[in-house]
């Protein structure tokens, strides 16, 4: 096939128009469901029985299915038995003698006696349709796939980085055979199969659901991989002499349904069952695509998409995806430090900024806050901002987007930023004036977030001639070293907040992990130094300050960050 | 509660008589067969199936048999196995391994002896042994290293040898299961 514009995701604005339902039986209970159900693009489709048993709570198992691609029914391991009500001659439906609607149990047509299923993920229901997928052919018929797809199936478990999270382990567990039958020799297939700079496949484990296939076709555009072979020796592979390296391919290991597809990143590098998950965001563009970070030990080991269809589907990008490995770097700032701090300790340390800030003259002093921090930091900063007099920007952060989800502005809280207040409708349009002026002497001390200004048009000499230079940052940077107040700061997963995202969705995030040594929530620490400096009510917590936040700029339009749910809301920008 | 001491009666208060007594069983034993083990001079010969404790074996092929799985670190209660797993690299050094811990520590300090680690272990690399007085004159001392469990676990005969069998077929095959690592 030839290769597919990517199809862009978009959330539904326009609320859908009603559809018409139609009654089924599920497993002998009565149920209405509606006639057609959007399917991997969003148009309607005619609702299937794997779907309608969805409806109905129960979960028929599943590989090749998707909901977010294109229907293949290869796999087979949805079958379900099912039956339609008879019709006459005259098409009118038969009656049973207590008036219900006779039902014609589909069998096989040359032998009557044997059941026959349907693939759940591909038929369509309709009217009057019985599904039964809790019957004993149903059983009969999911044990005997899962059995075929045991047959070649290496059952490499303990050394195979799916175990734990594999759908042929559990449903073998729940609906397979105890022993195996196969006493021929298996077929061999390649392993440790080299298909790309992160991917690594291993084909004997391959339950050739082709899931990696269609999305790789569908969904990033890049038609890549495909079967070769027949029979027991079918087998998948990348085009030949051609890498799978599009920006997307690590999701394919995230759905592919078993071992086959590993990232070469988190291969044997931990177990799954040990990861602690916390629902994140990435950080590394304006998209905000929703992740679920894992750690064990405060280490992290993995970001994974977490599905949230306002905004990513199922799906991120390999470059934010592996971009984590520096929140555990060796040279992370650690410490309190600068070359006036006194205090070793953070009580003590609010304590001389506030001193050290009261004694500036107002409108000496400027903050470049960045719109890689939350929403509620960059409040609390322009509260800050605000009772010193402080003039306030942020750096602005351009780069290549994408027409799936990879964003061009690669700051994470841009519109955080606008809406706070810390920067204008263009970020970073005060700074050549911040520069200028504390070229001539006007502005005397600043503060700086996350940012090393030296490549932002301030120069170390100009750095060097200031009164006051307060820095809070995660890595060294020359910025840093000229710091007189170090302060030493939390990746997003170190922390809690919000950011919003280039749509304008505010969304939450929850600390996956603890930072090292003195490094601590800069929101914390603002609190604090917002009260020290005589801010009346300061926000005391990341909920508190964002309710106060949401009321006090419109944009937010009374959201609360209970309302934020798992997903986000939007907000007007 | 209060529990009321019980007054003495006066034979029992005149003692000679209990310690009399007393002294009748020692003279009895005095006599009989010793029972007492000159430990740690003499050394008690631990019965089979004893559940000392838990080494890291090789097979007959000198092949570590751990493949890192990491199930007996899940399931060891007092959390006394700490295992670091290999990464990425694929690994050369002998014919189709896949996954070998890198490292793989155990607390003998914490380890309660319960054999659960033998149990849960898929690859029968890990075994319950006859050891059961392990000192040492500092704690990390007591944490043993990869090498040194496998070097106190010994040689376990594998019937099975899974990896030379696959190996075998693969090969019979033309597949080779583990393949060179292309640059
Ligand atoms: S794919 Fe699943 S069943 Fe197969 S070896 Fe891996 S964990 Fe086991
Ligand atoms: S590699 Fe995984 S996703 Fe791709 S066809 Fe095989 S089992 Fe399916
Ligand atoms: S014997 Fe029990 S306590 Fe000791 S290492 Fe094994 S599982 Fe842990
Ligand atoms: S259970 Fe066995 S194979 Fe798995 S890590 Fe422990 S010793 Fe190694
Ligand atoms: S899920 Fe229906 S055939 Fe694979």
């Amino acid at each position: 096939m030839s290769t597919h514009a990517p199809t862009p995701i978009k959330p539904d604005s326009a609320a859908p128009p009603p559809v018409e339902k139609i009654k089924i039986k599920v497993d002998g209970r009565d149920l209405e469901v509606p006639k057609t159900m959007p399917d991997w693009q969003g148009k309607p489709q005619p609702t299937t029985m794997l779907q309608a048993c969805q409806l109905a709570g129960i979960e028929i198992p599943h590989y090749c299915y998707h909901p977010k691609l294109p229907i293949a029914g290869n796999c087979r391991m949805c079958l379900v038995e099912f039956g339609t009500p008879m019709l006459g001659p005259d098409r009118k439906p038969i009656l049973n003698e207590d008036g219900t609607p006779r039902i014609a149990k589909s069998v096989l047509p040359y032998e009557p006696g044997t059941a026959r299923g349907a693939i759940g993920c591909a038929t369509a229901i309709s009217p009057g349709m019985e599904i039964y997928p809790n019957s004993p052919a149903t059983k009969q018929m999911r044990e005997a796939v899962l059995e075929s797809l045991l047959i070649n199936h290496p059952l490499d478990c303990p050394i195979c980085d799916q175990a734990g999270e594999c759908k042929l382990q559990e449903y073998s567990v729940e609906h397979g055979q105890a022993a195996s039958r196969f006493v021929e020799t298996k077929v061999h297939k390649p392993k440790q199969v080299d298909l790309g700079p992160r991917i690594m496949l291993d084909d004997e484990r391959c339950i050739l659901c082709s899931r990696c296939v269609r999305f790789t076709r569908d969904i990033a555009g890049d038609d890549a991989l495909g079967f070769v072979n027949r029979g027991s020796y079918n087998t998948l592979a990348s085009y030949p002499g051609r890498s799978f390296d599009n920006n997307y391919t690590l999701n394919t290991v995230d759905i592919c349904p078993v071992g086959a597809l590993t990232s070469k990143d988190f291969r044997f590098q931990m177990r799954v069952w040990f990861l602690r998950e916390a629902k994140s965001l990435c950080a590394s563009c304006g998209t905000g695509c929703n992740i679920t970070v894992g750690s064990r030990e405060e280490k992290i080991y993995r970001f994974e998409p977490r599905e949230n269809d306002a905004v990513n589907s199922s799906w991120m990008c390999d470059a934010g995806r592996l971009n984590y490995k520096w929140i555990g770097r060796e040279d992370r700032l650690v410490k309190l430090g600068g070359s006036r701090l006194k205090a070793a300790t953070w009580t003590g340390a609010v304590k001389e900024l506030a001193e050290a800030l009261r004694a500036s003259k107002p409108g000496t002093l400027a903050i470049i806050a960045s719109a890689r921090q939350t929403t509620e930091e960059l409040y609390l900063i322009k509260k800050i901002a605000t009772r010193l007099g402080a003039v306030t920007d942020s750096i602005p952060r351009v780069g290549e987007g994408d027409k799936l989800l990879v964003s061009p502005d690669k700051n994470p809280n841009s519109n955080g930023a606008r809406l706070t207040g810390i920067s204008g409708p263009a970020l970073g349009s005060s700074l050549p004036g911040i520069a200028d002026r504390i070229r001539s002497g006007a502005i005397r001390g600043l503060i700086v977030f996350g940012e090393d200004v030296t490549r932002h048009g301030v120069s170390v000499a100009m750095l060097q001639g200031l009164d006051l230079l307060v820095v809070s940052d995660v890595l060294p940077s020359k910025t840093v070293e000229l710091a007189h107040y170090l302060l030493p700061g939390c990746a997003p997963a170190e922390k809690r907040g919000s950011f919003v995202n280039v749509k304008g969705r505010a969304q939450r995030f929850v600390k996956a992990v603890e930072a090292r040594g003195d490094a601590r929530p800069e929101f914390e620490w603002l609190t604090e130094l917002t009260g020290a400096l005589g801010v009346e009510n300061p926000p005391r917590s990341v909920e508190g300050c964002f309710n106060h936040l949401a009321k006090e700029i419109p944009a937010f339009g009374g959201l609360s960050w209970a309302s934020l749910g798992e997903t986000g809301a939007a907000a007007a920008i | 509660m209060i529990v009321n001491r019980k007054d003495l009666s006066w034979w029992e208060r005149l003692y000679l008589p209990a310690i009399a007594s007393g002294f009748k069983v020692t003279l009895r034993h005095f006599f009989k067969k010793k029972v007492t083990m000159q430990y740690p001079e003499e050394k008690w010969s631990v019965p089979p199936g004893y559940r000392g404790a838990p080494y890291l074996v090789k097979d007959q092929e000198g092949r570590t048999k751990c493949v890192s799985c990491q199930l007996c670190e899940f399931v060891c209660p007092p959390r006394a196995i700490s295992i670091t797993p290999p990464g990425p690299a694929v690994q050369t050094d002998a014919e189709n391994v896949e996954k070998r811990p890198r490292e793989f520590e155990i607390n003998m300090l914490r380890c309660i002896f319960c054999g659960l680690c033998q149990e849960v272990c898929p690859e029968e690399a890990i075994f319950l042994m006859k050891d059961y007085s392990l000192n040492g004159e500092s704690r990390k001392e007591m944490i043993f290293n990869k090498d040194k469990l496998l070097a106190l676990g010994g040689v376990h005969n594998d019937r099975i040898m899974k990896w030379k069998q696959k190996a075998v077929e693969a090969r019979r095959q033309e597949v080779f299961p583990v393949q060179e690592a292309r640059p």
